[in-house]
């Protein structure tokens, strides 16, 4: 596609543009679940290192072993065509990780909030993140077996969201119903950016 | 009856830091982070002159240089090599010093010129 840019190498390679979405919310949410149903090749762990309490610590010679730990962080591919593709991050559950949320929020076009409405409060954090950063986000409600079913309206109001954020049903298990969150989120932000994605 | 084999011992090594410590004894206890370039999903991509068989360069090095034949982006070589993010940056860090790599860092969303891009996403994803 000719309107997509790409870098063409002196060696004519053309370099892909990838976009970051990124899957947030609380412990066991679905994040895992969700980049596996959509990823097309099988989920992949990329591990970032644990330095202590510093996020920024660059040289960590002569650190203990034990003080020394990683974080492993989902993610998968979608290749929207050969100039295109999306990578999806899950974040890491724990508080304790928020450095690493900067550094996949850096440049992302947006983020999927997954919400367990048995555990409504634990995505509280995720959202606030992405409001306080001004990334363009959905609420994906991920509807578990035997969980009450809330209708949206009332979800909405539990997590008290801008009324230009999208809230959807999903289960992270189907590629469908992921796919469907992924959409919302994309036209979210074109809308954010006042260049709404005709329906199609 | 067999004596085991001789276990490297350093005494700032034990059975537990084992995996997480070589690959720091690998880049001499260095680690980047995404503030230095390389992120997640920045492209690396070999140059002509790089050569897999390179006797010059450690193992990891040729890993990623053959890799790197054609774009492929951070995130997946750290999982393609089993280690973490901050170590590879270190070790595609070495690769771009000798310049044998290149590195073609993401637009940042905000910078994304048109919509165009956002009407691909959407209607690749319709046809998925
Ligand atoms: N019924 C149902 N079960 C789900 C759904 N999504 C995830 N699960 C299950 O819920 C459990 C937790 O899902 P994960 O994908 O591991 O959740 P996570 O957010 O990655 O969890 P952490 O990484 O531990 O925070 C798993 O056993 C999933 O199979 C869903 O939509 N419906
Ligand atoms: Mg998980």
């Amino acid at each position: 596609m000719d309107s997509v840019r790409f870098d063409r190498t002196g060696a004519g390679t053309r370099v892909p543009l990838a976009l970051k979405i990124l899957i947030a919310g609380g412990f066991g949410a679905g994040k895992t679940t969700l980049v596996s149903a959509l990823s097309e090749v099988r989920p992949l762990q990329t591990e970032e290192i644990l330095t202590g309490a510093g996020a920024d610590t660059d040289d960590i010679s002569g650190v203990e072993g034990k003080s020394t730990t990683t974080v492993a962080m989902d993610f998968g591919r979608i290749t929207i065509n050969e100039d295109l593709q999306l990578y999806l991050f899950g974040t890491p559950g724990q508080d304790r990780f928020w450095f690493l949320w900067d550094e996949l929020a850096f440049g992302a076009l947006g983020a999927v909030v997954l919400a367990d409405t048995r555990r409504l409060s634990d995505c509280f954090p995720s959202i606030d993140y992405f409001e306080q950063r001004g990334i363009p986000f959905v609420v994906g409600v991920n509807c578990f077996d035997g969980a009450r079913q809330y209708d949206l309206a009332t979800v909405r109001r539990a997590l008290d969201l801008d009324p230009e954020v999208p809230v959807l049903l999903c289960d992270a298990r189907d590629r469908q119903s992921g796919k469907l969150v992924l959409i919302g989120l994309v036209e979210h932000v074109a809308r954010q950016r006042g260049e709404p994605v005709p329906v199609a | 009856m067999l004596a085991e084999p001789p276990r490297p011992h350093h005494e700032w090594l034990d059975d537990a830091a084992g995996p997480v410590v070589r690959p720091y004894t690998l880049t001499g206890g260095r680690v980047r982070s995404a503030a230095d370039g390389f992120d997640l999903v920045a492209f690396i991509l070999a140059g002509p002159q790089a050569n897999a068989a390179d006797p010059q360069l450690a193992p990891e090095h040729r890993r990623l240089v053959e890799l790197t034949h054609r774009p492929v982006p951070v995130a997946e070589l750290a999982a393609e090599l089993d280690l973490a993010v901050g170590v590879v940056r270190v070790l595609l860090g070495d690769l771009l010093a000798r310049g044998l790599i290149a590195v073609h860092e993401p637009l940042t969303a905000s910078s994304i010129p048109d919509d165009d891009i956002l009407k691909a996403v959407v209607s690749g994803l319709r046809a998925l």
